[in-house]
């Protein structure tokens, strides 16, 4: 859950980047980490086995500037996609206000596509959250790729409630922003309902 | 949910920070941080500028999540102490109220000792700051008073964060 400070005027979100293993998350963080001004951004800081595969979280936080006088920062974190990781999963979406669903658009991941979202729900649900109701997006990466389905039937399996989605390709910083965008402005207007 | 939404006001702001800098003088230590149980930092006292207090939050929080974790798997609540030893610093992170993580940082000039002693005191005062806000929050959410700065956000807000 979001926190608020009205003694230091500041709002922080915790984002969470969720998704098979090898989807992309940290790569998202990555490019966010890469093309964000110095000022707005804290250290990035990667938990990840020496083959760079994620171990524990990536965490980025960001200061994005300013609305109505309170400071505004959303911290990112991704999950180790690998199944095995399952217990440090649910831990990681302690107190998450959005999630953003990194999917693998290529043939032969739709299987563990699906199994990591159902994994979401499931986590989730553990914690309290349902999937239907808390901000969130999907986000299908690896467009570049030539193996890829098609946005349709990857939408059709993976995005039924048909929650905003974006193509990606999160190497090269395509869609990543938009991803974040529609996250945060659907954390932010929740927050306005006061939820 | 299953943790509400953590509101911080200026009273309790003030009231917290009282109590963190007293323990700072009175334990012998460097810097205190207490951090929400999600990694969001919500104060320090000491030396805060010469550490990274965004990351280290976010990895206590961690760090309690992963013990917390290991608790449960040998049938315990949870692990409501962690110390852990340097050749110069340690570090003393303790659990406050059920939500908050109290951070102690401290060197040669002070003891585990001493540090553990304080820290009980001052969680007794931080539990009782931390139960008054959390009372205080859901009094103003049940009667609709909310001073919520958000109300009145607009889509162009959200896209001048990014501009």
């Amino acid at each position: 859950m979001s926190f608020i400070n009205y003694a230091s005027r500041e709002i922080n979100c915790k984002i969470v980047y969720y998704g098979p293993g090898l989807c992309g998350k940290t790569t998202n963080l990555q490019f966010v980490y890469q093309k964000t001004a110095p000022e707005a951004k804290g250290k990035m800081i990667s938990l990840a086995t020496e083959t760079e595969r994620t171990l524990f979280f990536d965490f980025l936080p960001l200061a994005l500037g300013e609305i109505r006088g309170f400071k505004t920062r959303f911290h990112l974190y991704t999950v180790p996609g690998q199944v095995f990781y399952d217990a440090s999963r649910k831990l990681i979406l302690k107190g998450v206000d959005g999630v953003v669903f990194v999917a693998d658009s290529q043939e032969e991941r739709m299987d563990a596509n699906i199994e990591s979202v159902e994994n979401l729900r499931i986590n989730l649900a553990e914690q309290g959250y349902d999937l239907d109701k808390i901000p969130y997006v999907v986000q299908y990466n690896k467009r570049d790729l030539p193996n890829v389905l098609s946005v349709e039937e990857l939408r059709r399996e993976l995005n039924p409630t048909n929650v905003p989605d974006f193509e990606a390709c999160a190497t090269t910083g395509e869609g990543v922003f938009e991803t974040l965008k529609a996250i945060a402005k659907q954390i932010l207007f929740d927050l306005k309902k006061g939820k | 949910m299953s943790n509400p939404q953590l509101i911080m006001y200026d009273e309790e702001f003030k009231q917290i920070n009282a109590v963190i800098e007293k323990l700072l003088r009175e334990a012998n230590a460097k810097v205190i941080f207490l951090v929400d149980k999600n990694g969001q930092l919500i104060t320090g006292c000491g030396e805060t500028e010469r550490f990274d207090t965004t990351s280290l939050a976010s990895l206590t929080a961690g760090n309690i999540a992963a013990t917390g974790g290991l608790a449960k798997l040998i049938g315990e609540k949870e692990f409501s102490i962690l110390f852990h030893e340097g050749e110069k610093d340690n570090l003393h992170i303790s659990i406050v109220a059920g939500r908050v993580i109290l951070v102690v940082l401290f060197d040669t000039r002070s003891s585990l000792g001493l540090v553990r002693l304080r820290v009980k005191k001052a969680s007794e005062e931080l539990s009782a700051i931390f139960g008054k806000l959390l009372q205080k929050s859901e009094e103003k959410e049940k009667s609709g008073d909310s001073e919520f700065p958000f109300a009145e956000i607009t889509d162009d807000d959200i896209d001048n964060l990014f501009s």
